[in-house]
Order: C-alpha cells, then sequence, then structure tokens
C-alpha cells in the first residue's frame, strides 16, 4: 500500500497547492479591482484611452477598435494576417442565415 | 480499503511499463500546460483590459471617407450636443509617429491641459508648449528619464525639442508603453493639424442605456460618420483575447492533435499484453466491476497527476515567469511591448472547465476498451491475446 498512499499524498500536495495559488489568485484580482483599478481608469478617462498599448506595429494592432472596418485579414476573412498580432484577432463577419434579393422592376 | 488496494494495483500495473507511462504523463502534462496557459493569461489581459478601458469614452464618432478614417470637422460638435441625451462632446486629437532613430511607433495623445494630475505618473502632466510626458516604453527605447529632452520631428520635417515633465509607472505599462502625451494645441502644431479638424470625438452620455439609439441618431445626423460604443469596444477585445479563436492555439494544435491521436489509439483498442491482464483477471476471480474500476482509477491516477502539475506549471509561467513562450507569440512584430505580468483573474469554474475537458476523455479512452473486453469470456480473450 506504499505506493498508493504516496501517490495520494503526491496529490494533496498538488491540490492544496493549486488550491492556494488560485485563492491567491483571487485575492491579488480584489486588491487590483479595488486598488489598482481606480488608477487606471483615472488614466484612461483624463487622456481619454480607447485602447492597449499592446501591438505598436501598424494602426489596426494599436488601436484595434478604432481602425478601418477591413483592416485586418487583408486577403479574406479567415486568412492569417500580415502581421503576427492581427492573427489573434478571431474574425467575425457577417453571416447572415436568410438572403433577400431585390431587383428593379423592369420597365413596360 | 478495497479502492486503495484496486489504486496500489492500478499504479504497479503503470510502473510495470514505465517507458510508455512516462511518454503519456509528459505528452498530457505539456497539453494541460498549453491550454491552461493559453486560458490563464487570455483571461487575465482580457478581464484587465475591460475593467480598465470601461473608463473610456462611452462613444467615439470618426468620419469616413472612401471607406476609411478621416480627421473629423470640430464644427460636428454642435450637431451632436444638440441630440437629446447627449452630455458632452469633447474633440480628440491623436496620431502616429514613426521614431526612425529606434524603429518604433509611437502614439501621440492630446489632452485638455485642465485635466488632474495623475496618480500613475511619475512627475506631472505637461502644461505648456514644449513639454510632454512619456511612457515607460519610450524612455526606454530612447533612453531618457523625467527632465531629460526628447527630439521628435513634426510634420514640417524640423526637429522639435520637448522637455519630459512625467514617466509613466511601469504599472500603467499596458496603457502607455508607447504614449507620449502633449497639451491638444502643441499637439496640433507638431502634427500640422488645423483647430477646425480633430482625430475624433469622445461623446459622453446621460443615460448609457441610451448609447446604442443615441449612436443610431449620430449616424442619421451624420451620415458620413461611424460611431464606435463602448461595448463594441469591449467586444474587440473579448475576440482580440478570445482564447479558442487564436494562433496561441493554432501554433500548439500540433500538440493536441498528437494527444488526440493518442487518446484514439488507446480508444479504439487495448494491446495484446493488456488483453491478457484483464482475461487472467477475470479468470482469477475479478468480475467486471472490478476491471472498469481498476481501469478507471489508471486513467486517474494518470489524469489527475498531469492536470495538477500541467496546471501548476502553467500558473507559475504565466503569473511569475512573465510567460516567456506565449508572450513571444503574443508580442508578434511589436518592438515596443510592454512586459506582460497579467493581474491574475482566475476561478474554480474556469479549472473546472479545463479539468472537465481534459480528464474526463482521457479516462473515457482508457474505460471504454477495457469494458469491451471485460465484458467477454475470459478463456476468449486469453486465447484471442
Amino acid at each position: 500500500m506504499i505506493r498508493s498512499r504516496a501517490y495520494l499524498c503526491l496529490i494533496a500536495v498538488l491540490l492544496t497547492a493549486l488550491a492556494g495559488l488560485t485563492g491567491w489568485a483571487q485575492k491579488t484580482s480584489a486588491t487590483f479591482l479595488a486598488d489598482g483599478l481606480p488608477a487606471r481608469r483615472q488614466l484612461v478617462s483624463v487622456l481619454s484611452l480607447t485602447d492597449l498599448a499592446l501591438w505598436t506595429e501598424a494602426r489596426y494592432t494599436r488601436h484595434p477598435s478604432m481602425a478601418d472596418l477591413f483592416s485586418p485579414f487583408q486577403d479574406h476573412p479567415g486568412a492569417f494576417d500580415h502581421f503576427p498580432a492581427g492573427s489573434l484577432m478571431a474574425p467575425a463577419g457577417p453571416r447572415p442565415e436568410t438572403t433577400m434579393h431585390i431587383r428593379r422592376v423592369a420597365q413596360p | 480499503m478495497r479502492y486503495l488496494k484496486i489504486l496500489e494495483y492500478a499504479l504497479a500495473s503503470l510502473l510495470r511499463r514505465p517507458g510508455k507511462t512516462c511518454a503519456i504523463l509528459v505528452v498530457y502534462t505539456l497539453m494541460i500546460v498549453v491550454l491552461a496557459s493559453v486560458l490563464f493569461l487570455t483571461q487575465a489581459l482580457k478581464t484587465e483590459a475591460t475593467t480598465m478601458l470601461a473608463g473610456g469614452p462611452q462613444l467615439v464618432v470618426q468620419k469616413t471617407m472612401a471607406g476609411r478614417h478621416e480627421l473629423i470637422p470640430v464644427s460636428a460638435v454642435e450637431k451632436l450636443v444638440e441630440i437629446p441625451g447627449v452630455k458632452a462632446v469633447k474633440p480628440r486629437v491623436w496620431g502616429y509617429y514613426y521614431d526612425a532613430l529606434t524603429g518604433t511607433n509611437y502614439t501621440l495623445q492630446g489632452f485638455d491641459t485642465l485635466a488632474n494630475e495623475l496618480s500613475l505618473l511619475n512627475g506631472r502632466l505637461p502644461r505648456e508648449e514644449g513639454e510632454c510626458a512619456i511612457g515607460a516604453g519610450v524612455a526606454r527605447s530612447r533612453l531618457i528619464h523625467l527632465q531629460d529632452e526628447l527630439i521628435l520631428i513634426d510634420y514640417d520635417n524640423i526637429g522639435r525639442i520637448f522637455t519630459v515633465t512625467g514617466v509613466f509607472v511601469s504599472a500603467a505599462d499596458l496603457l502607455t508603453q508607447d504614449l507620449v502625451v502633449m497639451p491638444e494645441g502643441p499637439l496640433r502644431q507638431f502634427f500640422g493639424m488645423p483647430d477646425s479638424l480633430a482625430t475624433d470625438l469622445a461623446v459622453e452620455v446621460y443615460n448609457p442605456n441610451e448609447v446604442d439609439t443615441i449612436a443610431n441618431k449620430i449616424k442619421r445626423s451624420l451620415p458620413d460618420s461611424r460611431p464606435i460604443t463602448q461595448s463594441e469596444l469591449l467586444r474587440t477585445y473579448h475576440a482580440v483575447f478570445d482564447w479558442r479563436g487564436g494562433m496561441m492555439l493554432a501554433l500548439f494544435s500540433s500538440a493536441l492533435m498528437a494527444f488526440c491521436i493518442l487518446a484514439w489509439d488507446k480508444a479504439t483498442g487495448l494491446s495484446a499484453g493488456e488483453r491478457r491482464e484483464i482475461g487472467i483477471l477475470k479468470a482469477v476471480g475479478w468480475d467486471t466491476g472490478d476491471v472498469l474500476l481498476l481501469k478507471l482509477w489508471e486513467g486517474l491516477a494518470l489524469s489527475l497527476l498531469a492536470f495538477l502539475s500541467g496546471c501548476l506549471i502553467a500558473f507559475i509561467l504565466v503569473f511569475w515567469w512573465g510567460t516567456p513562450v506565449l508572450g513571444g507569440i503574443l508580442r508578434g512584430w511589436s518592438v515596443l511591448f510592454p512586459a506582460l505580468r497579467p493581474t491574475p483573474f482566475i476561478d474554480f469554474y474556469q479549472l473546472g472547465t479545463l479539468a472537465f475537458l481534459t480528464i474526463i476523455p482521457y479516462v473515457a479512452s482508457t474505460v471504454i476498451p477495457a469494458w469491451r473486453a471485460a465484458v467477454t469470456d475470459p478463456d476468449e480473450v486469453m486465447r484471442a491475446s
């Protein structure tokens, strides 16, 4: 029974560590929301920011929410973009389930 | 006690095939590390982005011409403030600057000089012409500090000197890494932008529930405009960090495929040795339930170990080690990418979902073929093998 006891002990240790880290994560995120977030929101509000400064290589990766509608996926909606960062955005083009064709009535 | 004995036998059975067990454990753990890292990182960035950016403009109005973003006339403000429900309209002046010295792009942002001081700024906001505040990334790339001088080339190809009155602290890197902030007037002069134009308009409304209605009214009032609501803005970031559809998972899809093939291989049949083992166990008196319990324990023993170690490794990689592999993939071609120190937004629900999606399929792929072998006659099983 040595193996099973050792295994269960190992699982208990790992489980405790994971639960501890998850608890730490929840505490850290709660602290961020209470203390860190107001200062960041003030910054966003005063400078009137709309986007994260993550990808600075192109206009539409620096300001994805402000970019022209067709900017990423320049070849077709499912294509990988020229810039690697652009490929992180899931293409979400309109996919209508029904279509309606409208034609002008021919003049008699 | 019976379960403990079956677990003991299951562990002994796994250790009888150390090579195969180790290989499965390593691949399984790696797969969990990849999935958990992507989940943790994207969830953390997504939550951080959406909570922070919720403090931004409720509605941004751009002008479009020939399908592209154009500078908007400031005179449009008068039309917009007349729309019922609109509280205030503020022209925003911002743009880009390519710094040939360092090969980096900066974002130049104008602001209202009446604004309060910022707690995330080391120093003070610029107040007059010839002053600016910069992000930590700009300071690093140009090797400058507080009260140093930043030289930028304006629209007329003339070098302009700005005194750095403030440097944003690293806690604000996610928002300010590439920012050069200066008052609106000097920024207009720098870009050569006339006072009658602005980059776009930020609209503040009285009732946040009316934003969509006001956006529709703006579209009717200014047909060549594109109103972008805050919910659209936040949805963009949900899409950007959507952990299901991304290049990170695409890059690691080969590892996922390998694991799927491994699980499929296990699910479609047992080896001759495993079938013989089941036959012998049944012949010596084990019933089908015991055999299934044994196989369940074998699968669970490996899965639990792989899942817990994988999640722990992913946690350490993402939140303590600064995402060494995924960060590189996220960075793309960005020169001024901020150091990733995401706030850990993790809950037991995420972990439960990950466990359900990884442990259950593997355990099922272990138990189902064993069940097939266990329900057949032991003599037949042993002869067939």
